[in-house]
Order: structure tokens, then sequence, then C-alpha cells
């Protein structure tokens, strides 16, 4: 894929390249369903075509990453070069429930309330 | 007299001193505005009470002999940060009505420092945005119109809300937090300067998170000199930010008017792309002269992997928003819709409370994250991370002291132009600015120039770590040449 100018706004095209092994860089209804599933995210029957042709024009965009060579490249962990800050194992802070709880949907006497979940 | 919002921050500031007018007034001026301007919907939340009590407190300081860098100067804050006791929702349904019980520590800095908030800015959706149309609270229409034309603009985004209010004088200066543009791109849209500072100059605790090896704070406001006024109250080392750096924060006020003889200013040759707008261009090659006649030599640079930033951010930015929107669950705070057992619950709370653009980007993230294809996605676009970081450094290494490009590839675009189609063309907002996140640079915009419509168009400047300094200097030089940039008031 290359990205071309167009006057006064931009656009882009595809362009299908080889780039050998790679990831579907597709995904079809199934995987929609089950990534709206790992996200928790409800999705309808019927939305789940429109959203699979979002997500594959995005990950169609990201496709020519494929392209770089990224051997012996050491991926990007901090993005300013620094020791990881360290503190005393100690409480600074704590004992406010009622500040922790003061945006809780449901709460009830300092516990935070969700749908029953072990039978 | 001039009106008392037409003024900049630093004469605000001088004027409170020299008790030409109080803080009460101002605050007054400004309110007044904003009720006048409340078809651009610049503010989601206005705070008057609040206002007028921190107003008279900063006059009490002001005659106590008391003030602080910016007592008395009303500002805006974008709805991401987290402001105690005022409801920050990141423009989202899922934190309609969150009341933190806690002060990000930008704003704490700020009311440390004496300034009066006026209200929360509309953004994006969790700052996921490029034009500030995916707020649950509808659009920002921006205070500039084209010529004869009375459509509604986008102010860009996220930060929308603050640089319209900024740019329609409805505050001196307005916080904004930058992801991937989401600070330079709306300031250049409305002709104001905004800047984002190097990843961890200013402390992420009590933002909201997006992305947060790329999400950083900056100010916003209508000259180089106002915004390194707030960037040097915004910064400085946060133990609660193990991210925050621990260096010292200059007087960035100082590099204002700095001589920028002899620096050498990089032009990199990848963001002159085929067919780019002739305007755009022309724009370019008028800050390269401006610098070239302050000074400066202009040399021209690479950076190789300039066109593979924004398909890593696309990779990098959803996957970290997908962990990090993953809190909102309807339990601890935020919205609830009950279901038949928690997943069910968890799973119409996230589908109501999150608009579409953050559904979609909370599932691209979770696809690229999930189980067989994280070494192909995430992995490899955070090694691609490392190599466009590296295209800077060699040039800075090479005697580069910063760079100049254009903030943004068009002018600002009409409300609901960009909507419908393929999200990519949205996403393409943001080429100029996105590789300065991933690199973690400072990065500055500033007003240059309008185009044949009469919209304005930026100049961006990125700098080496920590240099915000010779940004500020370089903007500057291009705002003398290129002078202020005001909208007429059509909404009043």
């Amino acid at each position: 894929m290359r990205w071309v100018f167009g006057p006064g706004r931009l656009c882009y095209e595809r362009r299908s390249r080889n780039l050998g092994p790679k990831p579907p860089m597709s995904v079809d209804i199934a995987t929609v369903r089950r990534i709206a599933r790992l996200a928790r995210i409800a999705v309808a029957d019927e939305e789940l075509e429109h959203l699979g042709g979002e997500i594959n024009a995005v990950l169609s965009f990201v496709e020519q990453l494929g392209e770089v060579d990224v051997a012996g490249v050491e991926p990007m962990t901090s993005v300013m070069p620094m020791a990881m800050k360290k503190r005393h194992d100690v409480v600074t802070d704590g004992e406010d429930a009622d500040r922790v709880l003061r945006n809780a949907p449901v709460s009830e006497n300092n516990f935070f309330v969700v749908p029953r979940v072990v039978e | 007299m001039t009106a008392l919002t037409a003024l900049t921050l630093a004469q605000a500031r001088d004027g409170l001193a020299k008790k030409t007018f109080s803080a009460v007034e101002l605050a007054d001026a400004h309110l007044a505005a904003m009720e006048k301007a409340r078809a651009l919907n610049a503010y989601v939340l206005e705070t008057p009470d609040r206002a007028m009590a921190m107003a008279r407190a900063a006059d009490a300081r002001l005659s106590a002999g008391k003030a602080g860098p910016l007592e008395g100067i009303p500002l805006a804050v974008k709805d991401m940060f987290c402001t105690e006791g005022v409801r920050t929702t990141a423009c989202s349904k899922i934190l309609e009505s969150f009341v933190p019980t806690y002060e990000s520590t930008v704003t704490a800095q700020l009311w440390r420092d004496g300034a009066v908030l006026l209200g929360k800015t509309n953004n994006d959706e969790f700052a996921m945005g490029s034009s500030n149309e995916t707020s649950y609270f509808g659009p920002v229409v921006s205070p500039w119109r084209r010529e004869g034309d009375t459509a509604a603009l986008v102010p860009g985004g996220s930060s929308g809300g603050s640089a319209a209010a900024v740019a329609a004088r409805l505050c001196y200066g307005a916080t904004g937090t930058d992801t991937g543009g989401s600070i330079r791109q709306p300031a250049a849209f409305t002709g104001i300067v905004g800047i984002k500072p190097t990843y961890g100059r200013c402390s992420r605790w009590g933002t909201i998170a997006f992305a947060s090896s790329l999400d950083q704070a900056g100010p916003f406001a209508r000259t180089v000199r106002d915004t390194a006024i707030l960037l040097r109250s915004m910064s400085g080392h946060d133990s609660k930010d193990t991210t925050s750096v621990d260096r010292p924060v200059p007087d960035y006020e100082a590099a204002v008017g700095r001589s920028v003889k002899g620096l050498r200013i990089g032009v990199p040759k990848e963001y002159r792309m085929p067919g780019m707008s002739a305007e755009i261009d022309a724009l370019w090659d008028k800050g390269v002269a401006w610098l070239k006649e302050a000074g400066a030599e202009l040399v021209e640079v690479s950076l190789p992997h300039t066109k593979y930033a924004l398909p890593a951010y696309y990779i990098v930015a959803p996957a970290e928003a997908s962990s990090n929107l993953a809190r909102y669950d309807g339990v601890r705070y935020g919205l609830r819709v009950p279901g038949r057992d928690v997943i069910d619950m968890y799973e119409r709370t996230r589908a109501e409370g999150f608009g579409k653009e953050v559904r979609r980007r909370v599932m691209i993230g979770t696809y690229v994250l999930s189980a067989g294809y994280y070494d192909a996605y995430y992995l490899r676009a955070q090694k691609v991370r490392t190599l466009i970081k590296r295209d800077f450094e060699v040039c800075f290494e090479a005697g580069v002291d910063a760079m100049l490009t254009p903030a943004t590839p068009s002018a600002a675009f009409g409300v609901g132009e960009k909507t419908k189609g393929d999200p990519i063309e949205m996403y393409l907002n943001d080429i100029f600015t996105v590789t300065v996140n991933m690199a973690g640079l400072p990065g500055i915009a500033v007003p240059a120039g309008i185009d044949a419509q009469g919209l304005p168009l930026g100049l961006q400047l990125i700098g080496r770590p920590f240099d915000e300094e010779t940004l500020f200097a370089l903007a500057d030089v291009i705002e003398k040449a290129a002078g202020h940039l005001h909208p007429s008031a059509w909404w009043v």
C-alpha cells in the first residue's frame, strides 16, 4: 500500500504486495464475534459485517509494516531511557473507603456489588 | 480599551500585578464570553462558581504579595484531566456522571501556581479522534469559517474544545493531551500555539489514559510566550507516574526571544510527499526562509521510516487503549447496564457506554494482542518504533538541533466531511505529528499563515528530548514573521 496525496485532501490506494508469511490481514464474521467477546463488548449480529469491514480497513492499512526489515531490532519498551524507579514497600495511602466507593454504580457496606459470579 | 479577553496571558499576568484589573474581573469577562459562545460547544462543563471563588482567592493572594506565577489567570481544562469534585468524563457516556475524588498532577500544579478554572473542554471520546466529532457531547464547531461561507468546520482533535476555546478568546490558555497529534493538529486548525512536550516531562497521573506510552499533556495558548509560561507550571517530576522524568524544569519563557543564530534545522525530505498541496509546500518554504533570515542553518535530513509511523501507531495505540479501557466494566465507577450475569453486564455496559470509534479501537487492540498475533502485530510495531526513534537520533547526533515540518496536511475540514467513509482517511490527519509521539520527542505547532479560503495553517517544530526551549525560541521567530491569527467572532 502507499499513500497518494490528492489536491486539497488526502486519499490512499491499496496495492497488493507479496510480503511472505504473515498473519491474516482480514477477519471474518466469526473472528469479529470472537474479538467482541474478548473485548467484552456486546455487538449485535447485524453490526458484525460492517464492523468487520472497518477492522479490515485498518488491518490492510497496517499491512505495510510487513515490508520493514526488523531483524535484530529491539522493540521499544521505554520511550525515554531511564532506570526503573523504585519506592519503599510501605503503605502511603488508604483507609478511605468512602472516596474509593463514591462513584460506584452499586455498593453496600464498603463493597462493590456485582451480579452473582459463583453459584 | 481592549476587551479583557483579548489580552494575552502574559499581558493579563502583568496587568494583575499592576492592579490594572482584578482576577475577579478577568474571570467575569471570560464567563460572559463563554455564555455567548455556547454555539461552539467548546466547553462541556462551565464552572462559574468555582471560577469566581478561585479568582477571589487569587485577588487576596495578589493583594498579600503572595502571587504565584499564574495567579488569577483563567484557564480551561480538557475533560481528560481529573478535577476533584468537578465532573470529568473523557467525553464518553461511560463516564457521564463521574466526579473524581482526586486532582490530576498537571491541574494541581496549575492551581498551585494560582490559575483559575473556567470549565472543562470538549474532546474526542477518550481522545480518540482528529476532529472532535466522536465526543459524546457532540462536535465542537471551530471559531473559524471559510471566507464567504457559514459551513461549520471542525477545530481538529482530539483537544478540539481546548483549541476552540483559546482561539475564540474564551480563556487565556488551556490544557490538552497529545497521543498522536491531539494538541498540535487542533492548534494548527485554529491558528493558535500548542506544544506536546517530551514524553515524561508532564506527569500522566490523574489524566485519563488512552495509550500510556504515547500520551503526554501540554498547553495551548494564543502566543508562544503564553504557551511557554503554561508549560513551566504543568511540567515537573511526579513520583506517582513512573515514567515522569526527574530533571529540573527550565524557565521556558526565558527562551522566547532567544537567538536562533547558528542553530541547525533539519527539513525532513520524507515529509515532502508527492502530490502534497501547493499551499502547504509554500508555507513550509516560508518557514524555512524565516528561520534562515533569523540566522539558522537549514539542512535537508532524512527520516526514512516516516511512512511507517502511522501504521505502527494504529497498532500500538489501540493495543494500549484496549488494555487501559478494560477498567470500564460497570463495577467501580461509571455507567452500569444490568445483564443476565456478570459477563453480560460487562458487555452491555461497554457496548452502550463506548461510542463507535472507541469500540472499534478497543476491538482492534484486542485483536492485535490476541493469542498468536502479538509478535506479528504489536512486537513488530514496537520494533518499527525503535527504528523511527533511531531516525531522529541519527539526525540529532549529526548536529541537527530541531526540525521544521508542516503541522497538518491540510487546513480544517467541514463537520461531517470525513466521518462517513473509511476510518483511515481521518487517521491521515496525523501523518506529520504521529512520528513525534512514537519517538517521545517534543513538538510545537505554531500558526504560520492562512490558506486561500482564509483558514489558518500551522508549522511544526520537532526538538531533541527535553529541549523544549529551542522549540520556543524557533517558534517565536515564526510567530514574529507570521503574526497572530484571529477569527472574527460570528457567534456573538
